[in-house]
């Protein structure tokens, strides 16, 4: 009942401050800080205790890391200074975690304020929860755990099922792609790893949740999802920090494989506190029939590049891919979604709504190229831009190139102002300025919301309100 | 008791004076209608009462029921009693009409949603209007017919103490006309005070003004009865000039 009233508490809430909470110290057990170096490397692998191979995989990674440029399409990011980050964060845990009760004091209140004990005992078949640089706990609904279904911390999996991520880790989502998807799997620590059986399906949502503690640390999460033949599962992923001065860096990745058949949805919902630097590597890897949705709301953060991708590898393989940014305030969303069309039959859509207010930014990117020979395919791109004032901009960069003569692409795009004459109609119904914005912005991002489990629709709707208050923006 | 009053009433709009000095008093329960040729200021007068920033009151001022709110917010006048039936009701996008109605009742009367949604769906009904409108977005699409009808429902829902309404009538058939008409009739005979802008008499056959005032170039040039209103159908507004003898004559 204690645990019910934190949803009442939080659809009550007057301020997001109340809702994120304000950073505790807590202990840490360790830390790595400074320099990038191979030493560190090894030190961060020693610590985790790692096999050869994956120390391999993290030493080349480093490599390509030196040798990468800093991608031309990063800006806006002078402030990282990666020496000062604290690179690796383990906090004091002590025993086996087992139940919440185990943890410590201020690592549960954290989860606690966030409603996560009370969702995952709800609503959940499984959770992860990661605190800085470490999953902190980790439990999957003993019915599922029968079922062959396997939900591990990542360093769990490399430890117990070495084949299995082998297989499948760094061949999704390369680590030479760019700069941080190398920084990312020299440095990953966290995350979690997913395995759902040949025709099993899940019926109620994974979730992971991702807490940075404190400001300076650099969270480098990695979450690897495998989907056999004619599985299902929706996997939802959740973001959030406490307040703190000063900034911290996320470099998160996410490599999905959907064999044949398999349908995998993928939710996050990243509301980071404004003084975190959000990079996010996402990609799906999509065989026959099987179909992938990403859904990825950016709420929070100081500046976040995200693009979740799909790669239909297989016949008839689909993806949906929603995305939504708001960027209220002094603050950029780079964002966007990437496909690759490889085989005949298939298809993409992609939906991009973007917010802009108070003076934010949002910037789409986006790809899709169908190669030749993936005959009779279709992608869809729709962006819709809403900006809500004089002083905000959304700009979309859309690539799209079909080398295929009997494939189609069709892109719309539409870009809506909240003119005097919208806010004066809604005034003179007795609606004011911040109502109306957010009654405005909820209409707009409706069609993505219908896609959302219901308690956290209503915790979004509420975040969204306070965005809008008078008294809630966070600067 | 005096519902509005408008006193010397300068409006500048774009850097362009509009309004040139507009008098009038609108006692409770009165129904007033204001006549003019098209770009006389009609619906400046209208949008200035509501409160609309683009409308900027360099002289003079509005009172409403005594109290003056001449630089009120338009929400806060909307809270007062106050409603504006738009001449051009603005779409908007991504907004449900049933959420918005849900949302007006809560804002202007305190109605819980659920109770908002049974009292929506009984208007719908009454007013003759397809329930299925409720789904759509805020005049998203609507016809110019459509777009009054959902006046009037909000207008019926809200029950306000001032209901100004400009060209409620214009671009709708005669059948809309009748439900419009019957509304505004309604509403008054429960004692809301009117103020109706209109083009064309017609109208007028279902209701029953207190008073007609004409408007010209930003002035009212003369006030009289139903007398005016025939005078300008059959004559048109040239027969009342601007300083209104020609009607005296
Ligand atoms: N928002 C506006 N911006 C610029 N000019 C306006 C605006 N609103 C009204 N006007 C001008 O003010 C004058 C009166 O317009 P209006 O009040 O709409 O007249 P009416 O409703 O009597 O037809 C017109 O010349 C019109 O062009
Ligand atoms: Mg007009």
């Amino acid at each position: 009942m204690a645990q019910r009233s934190r949803l009442e508490e939080i659809l009550k809430a007057g301020s997001l401050e109340e809702i994120l909470g304000t950073a505790v110290p807590y202990p840490k057990e360790i830390e790595l800080k400074g320099e990038l170096t191979r030493d560190m490397v090894e030190e961060l692998s020693r610590i985790k205790n790692e096999p050869e191979w994956m120390l391999r995989h993290r030493l080349n990674a480093l490599e390509l890391f030196q040798k990468l440029p800093m991608p031309r399409w990063v800006v806006g990011i002078e402030e990282l200074d990666l020496e000062n980050l604290t690179l690796y964060s383990k906090p004091e845990i002590g025993k086996e975690v087992k139940d919440w009760e185990d943890l410590p004091e201020n690592i549960r209140a954290t989860f606690e304020r966030l409603n996560i004990p009370e969702i995952e005992k709800r609503f959940l078949s499984g959770l992860t929860a990661v605190f800085d640089s470490e999953s902190v706990y980790s439990q999957l609904k003993g019915e599922f755990e029968k079922k062959g279904i396997i939900m591990l911390p990542m360093e769990e999996a490399v430890q117990k099922y070495p084949d299995m991520v082998k297989k499948y880790f760094g061949r999704v989502f390369p680590a030479g792609e760019h700069k941080f998807s190398a920084l990312h799997h020299a440095l990953w620590s966290g995350g979690v790893f997913v395995y759902v059986p040949k025709g099993v399906r899940i019926p109620f949502p994974v979730e992971a949740f991702f807490v940075i503690g404190s400001a300076l640390e650099g969270q480098f999460e990695h979450t690897l999802l495998v989907a056999d033949e004619g599985s299902y599962i929706h996997f939802i992923e959740g973001c959030s920090a406490p307040m703190y001065k000063g900034f911290s860096f996320h470099d998160g990745m996410v490599e999905i494989y959907a064999h044949r058949n398999a349908t995998v949805k993928f939710t996050t919902i990243q509301n980071w506190s404004r003084n975190v630097i959000n990079f996010n590597n996402k990609r799906a890897i999509i065989e026959e029939n099987a179909y992938v949705e990403w859904i990825e709301g950016s709420i929070g953060s100081q500046i976040t590049y995200t693009y979740p991708s799909s790669v239909l590898k297989g016949e008839g393989a689909r993806t949906a891919q929603y995305v939504v940014s708001l960027s209220n305030g002094p603050f950029m969303k780079d964002t966007g979604a990437k496909t690759w069309h490889l085989a005949k039959n298939t298809s993409s859509k992609i939906v991009s709504k973007s917010i802009s207010a108070n003076g934010g930014i949002n910037i789409y990117r986006g790809l899709v190229r169908i190669l030749k020979g993936a005959k009779n395919s279709t992608a869809t791109v729709s962006c819709d831009s809403l900006i809500l004032d004089e002083e905000s901009k959304a700009y979309t960069y859309p690539h799209n190139q079909s080398d295929e003569p009997s494939a189609s692409i069709i892109h719309e795009a539409t870009t809506g102002k909240l003119g005097e004459d919208k806010l004066f109609y809604m005034n003179s119904r007795g609606i004011s300025e911040e109502e109306a914005k957010s009654l405005i912005v909820l209409g707009f991002i409706s069609e993505i919301l219908e896609g959302l489990p219901f308690e956290y629709v209503e915790v979004l709707k509420k975040v969204i309100e306070l965005e809008f208050s008078e008294v809630g923006g966070v600067g | 008791m005096l519902m509005l009053k408008v006193k010397n009433l300068h409006v500048k709009v774009a850097d362009k004076e509009i309004l040139k000095g507009v008098d009038f008093e609108l006692a409770s329960g009165e129904l007033h209608v204001v006549m003019g040729p098209n770009g006389s200021g009609k619906s400046t007068l209208a949008l200035t009462i509501a409160g609309h920033p683009k409308y900027e009151v360099v002289n003079g001022r509005i009172a409403f029921e005594g109290e003056d709110i001449t630089g009120a917010k338009p929400e806060e006048r909307a809270r007062k009693g106050i409603f504006l039936s738009f001449q051009h009701p603005v779409e908007v996008e991504g907004v449900k009409i049933i959420q918005f109605l849900q949302r007006v009742l809560k804002n202007l009367r305190g109605i819980d949603e659920v109770e908002a949604y049974d009292m929506i769906f009984r208007a719908v009904q009454e007013l003759g209007l397809e329930g299925s409108i409720l789904s759509r977005e805020l005049n998203v699409g609507f016809s110019g017919g459509e777009r009054k009808k959902l006046e009037m429902l909000q207008a019926y829902l809200v029950k306000p103490k001032l209901l100004i309404l400009d060209e409620p009538d214009s671009g709708v058939d005669v059948d809309s006309l009748k439900v419009i008409a019957g509304v505004i009739a309604k509403l008054h005979s429960e004692g809301t005070s009117i103020l109706l802008i209109t083009h064309y008499g017609r109208i007028l056959e279902y209701l029953n003004p207190q008073r007609v005032h004409v408007l010209k170039d930003g002035k009212l040039v003369v006030s009289g009865g139903m007398e005016l209103v025939k005078l300008i159908e059959e004559k048109g507004f040239a027969a009342v000039d601007a300083d209104g003898t020609a009607v005296k004559a």
